[in-house]
């Protein structure tokens, strides 16, 4: 059940319904059975995976927690009759009891996310190694459906059991609650992230019903609707001509191609966070923002804190300073501090740790060489640009380059490095990516820019209309947000019928511009199958 | 004070509702298509209601009766009143809820089914899905219709809404859209589309040999509905084949129909067996090489149909009706009006005999 579906917002028109009339201490009760419906109708054998996630990481959560609180209880009851190192060893042990507990249930749970996502991709290359040594033996590849949002909310429930173990959150008790955590169904389909910290916050308080707050919700999810049909689903029939067919469409379509698919992966991603966004608001529950205005990055450091933020977060609260703070990482540094000097010994555990997370960050993406290649080739640039820090640094002294051009230019660099990134994301396989970037650069084809040739690749000539619309009010509604804050807070003080004129002109924008029903390829959001 | 700023919310919230749906509404009306230029065929459904419903035959199918039987030639030379409740590839579902409707408002004598569409076990096109069933007044009958006949792609809901279904008609439009946008002009005369131009079957297309020649089980269920709901209704049902070159028609589809009409004792026409009888000339009674009849040969059907329904089955001549005189006066004259309209069109005004 997609949010762009007629069955969703018919799901959703009942859920609000019932939220505000059912009694307070309920409306919880009601979201946890709404997301199994919806996960339900997703695919009833997805229920075991995330039924599996949820009592595994609630039990553990609770043992860590419970072994957590006997160690208090221990110590402050035998405080005058251990000793200090009794102390120490008496806590190493319960620590010991806890990690086990952790690991376990880390284990078992990136096993199932490993077994579904990632077993055929495994065997997929051994069978490529078999085969490269002469072997006639293959292995069979797994028939396992992958569940949907499986990576979101495995994470989802890693960072709670995390949190619970580093002591950072406190144990949900109830296991029916942790379920809804786990499996609320607005962030299912593409995150974002959440902390336990963070959405339980509203996600269990009861809501009264506020005209305002539901008001600017149904708004975020009107804007969510633009970007993701009216752009997004329109702009996918150009991005799809030109990756399907890479020996056809080469050099500047390649180009073209690229900032197609910036633009799509964004409206796309984007909207659809806007959609959940706005879905929890309507019900007064706060889910964190994913993205901070990504494309006015002056640096791909920057971009990356300002693009799917709960996903950035978490790889560096949860991979990056755990894999950094680690004895082995402690040892490496101390080695190659020795060999390589104090500047180059404190950098390579930082390079270290910022590999195992783009590798990570990679995989996570998907079970797919191009997204290793894609993660590592962000690895790369970061490290590339941290080296080369001190030449801009001289570079800016030296000409003097500051000031709003270059600030301009800045932004237009990272742009491009980011769609030249995303070309792994495209096409089918790494020497299909290499190929058609590289023809970008000996390309002889550069009047198909203004020859008419772009209307043969699905889009009209008012689809190129409609589209430039859609990124201008993209790109105007940014700069407002950028300037001023809320831009529904904006609107919303100005006169009524201006309002409603601006909110009624979005909502029929959607309704004849967007692409969907007979004729148009409806398509996933992008980031479901991650 | 508080009172004050309710009724001014409300009535805020009722105007902006207004606005809103009004506009929903008077789009909606704009971005359907009219039917009224080039394909024609989505407006045939809809004329109906604007009849005085007492016909005496009613035929229902696809373009092998909306294209090859003339109701005028029916009532002037017989004085059958009759109409045809037809559309493009009207699948054979669609005609069963299609009488169903007609029953709604009146009890024909006879209902007339072509039983090409027989060979359509599942709807096969979403655009003939649209004209069959838009044009019908919301009913169960259309309920069901419109179930009966979706395609996996489409949604119950856009028939409900059309906008759904043609939100994206805007970069179409033309000056009909707005012209015909909340009355439409007549296209059919009682359900007939009128072509008078000639082209003739030359080279006609065998049919290719097909894996299974039996109708599928949903074709044969709503066959069976049909026959019993004319039997519940005491509408006496005739099936017929129009004499239609291609598709073709082949004798294993002919047998099946053979074998059902003796069995339930129903009246079965194959007019490609009748070409003689009814004079049909494939040199100059077709428009389409041989698809579809002209005007000449729908008109040489309706009088074959019309000598058949009189002495077989006994339908009375109404034209000493006043009422009707009065109605089919127009009518003719619309009809003959079309027919010099076309002749001029395809330069054949010589043949009007001015």
């Amino acid at each position: 059940m997609l949010f762009t579906t007629y069955e969703f917002m018919g799901f959703m028109a009942v859920l609000l319904l019932a939220y505000y009339l059912v009694p307070k201490k309920c409306q919880w009760a009601l979201l946890l059975a709404a997301s199994y419906v919806f996960y339900f109708i997703a695919g009833a054998d997805y229920l075991i995976y995330i039924l599996v996630t949820t009592l595994t990481v609630y039990f553990a959560a609770c043992r860590i927690e419970r072994n957590a609180e006997r160690q208090a209880v221990y110590l402050k009851e035998h405080k005058a009759e251990l000793s200090k190192e009794e102390k120490k060893a008496y806590k190493e042990t319960q620590k010991r009891v806890r990690l086990r507990w952790l690991v376990g249930c880390l284990l078992l749970n990136l096993g199932i996310l490993a077994a579904v996502k990632y077993a055929n991709f495994f065997i997929s290359n051994v069978n490529g190694i078999l085969s490269a040594f002469g072997s006639r033996q293959q292995l069979s590849f797994f028939s396992l459906a992958l569940p949907m949002g499986i990576s979101f909310y495995t994470f989802q429930a890693i960072g709670y059991l995390i949190d619970v173990y580093r002591g950072t959150v406190s144990a949900e008790k109830n296991p029916f609650r942790f379920a809804l955590f786990v499996s609320f169904f607005p962030q299912l389909i593409q995150g974002p992230i959440s902390r336990f910290g963070d959405l339980s916050k509203t996600l269990f308080e009861k809501h009264r019903f506020d005209a305002k707050t539901f008001c600017y919700g149904l708004q975020r999810v009107l804007w969510g609707y633009f970007k993701k049909m009216v752009v997004a689903d329109r702009i996918l029939a150009g991005v799809r001509t030109i990756v399907g067919d890479a020996g056809a469409y080469e050099g500047a379509y390649v180009l073209v191609g690229m900032l197609f698919y910036t633009i799509e992966l964004y409206a796309d991603f984007t909207g659809g966070i806007d959609i959940t966004i706005g879905i929890a608001q309507t019900m007064g529950i706060t889910v964190q923002e994913n993205f901070n205005l990504p494309y006015f990055s002056k640096s791909l450091k920057e971009y990356w804190r300002r693009w799917h933020i709960s996903m950035c977060s978490w790889f560096r609260d949860y991979i990056f300073y755990p894999v950094s703070i680690s004895k082995p990482m402690q040892r490496f540094t101390k080695f190659s501090k020795k060999r390589f000097g104090e500047k180059v010994g404190r950098r390579l555990p930082m390079y270290v740790s910022s590999f195992t997370v783009w590798l990570a960050t990679g995989v996570w993406h998907g079970a797919s060489w191009n997204f290793i290649v894609w993660g590592l080739g962000n690895w790369a640039v970061l490290m590339a640009s941290e080296e080369l820090e001190p030449l801009y640094e001289r570079f800016h002294k030296r000409f003097g380059a500051r000031g709003r051009i270059y600030n301009v230019f800045q932004m237009g660099r990272t742009f491009l490095l980011v769609c030249c990134l995303n070309l792994f994301d495209c096409y089918a396989s790494i020497g299909e990516t290499f190929g058609a970037f590289a023809s970008m650069f000996g390309a002889s084809n550069w009047k198909v820019l203004w020859d008419g040739s772009l209307l043969g690749l699905g889009l009209s000539m008012l689809d190129y209309w409609i589209l430039g619309a859609g990124v201008l009010l993209m790109l105007v509604v940014s700069l407002l947000r950028r300037n001023g804050g809320s831009v529904r807070e904006r609107i919303g003080r100005q006169v009524y019928p201006l309002r409603f004129a601006i909110w009624y002109g979005l909502f029929l924008a959607v309704l004849l511009m967007g692409a969907y029903g007979i004729g148009y390829d409806a398509s996933q959001f992008i980031y479901n199958q991650f | 004070m508080r009172q004050k700023a309710w009724v001014r919310t409300f009535i805020k919230v009722s105007v902006s509702a207004a606005v809103a749906l009004g506009g929903l509404f008077l789009l909606q009306r704009l971005l359907v298509p009219k039917y009224v230029d080039g394909i024609v065929e989505g407006a045939f459904v809809a004329e109906y209601y604007g009849e005085e419903k007492d016909f005496d035959v009613i035929f229902v199918g696809d373009c092998e009766v909306y294209e090859n039987f003339s109701p005028i030639v029916l009532w002037q030379e017989f004085g059958i009143n009759s109409y045809i409740r037809g559309s493009a590839e009207q699948y054979i579902w669609q005609s069963y809820y299609l009488l169903e409707d007609t029953l709604r408002y009146e009890t024909p004598d006879v209902a007339v089914f072509n039983i090409q569409s027989l060979q359509f076990d599942k709807s096969q096109k979403e655009a003939y899905n649209r004209m069959s069933l838009e044009g019908m007044k919301w009913s169960p009958s259309k309920v069901n219709a419109i179930l009966a006949s979706m395609k996996p792609e489409e949604k119950f809901l856009d028939y409900v809404f059309p906008i759904l279904r043609y939100h994206s008609r805007w970069s179409e439009l033309t000056g009909s859209d707005v012209q015909y946008m909340f009355h439409t002009k007549k296209v059919s005369h009682n359900g007939y589309y009128m072509r008078v131009d000639v082209r003739p079957a030359e080279n006609v297309p065998t049919g290719r040999i097909l894996g299974d020649y039996s109708f599928g089980e949903n074709a044969w269920k709503y066959l069976d509905k049909m026959r019993e709901l004319c039997e519940e209704r005491g509408v006496r049902l005739i099936l017929i084949k129009a004499p239609s070159l291609y598709p073709y028609w082949y004798p294993e589809w002919e047998e099946q129909v053979e074998a059902y009409a003796e069995k339930y004792g129903l009246t079965y026409i194959n007019f490609l067996e009748l070409t003689e009888e009814t004079g049909i000339d494939y040199s100059t009674d077709t428009y389409d090489a041989g698809l579809h009849m002209n005007l000449s040969g729908a008109e040489k059907l309706a009088r074959y149909m019309g000598r058949f329904l009189q002495e077989e089955i006994g339908l009375a001549d109404r034209r000493g009706e006043a009422h009707l005189q009065e109605i089919w006066k127009d009518k003719i004259a619309d009809y003959e009006a079309e027919r010099e309209a076309q002749y001029v069109k395809y330069g054949m005004k010589e043949k009007t005999g001015e």
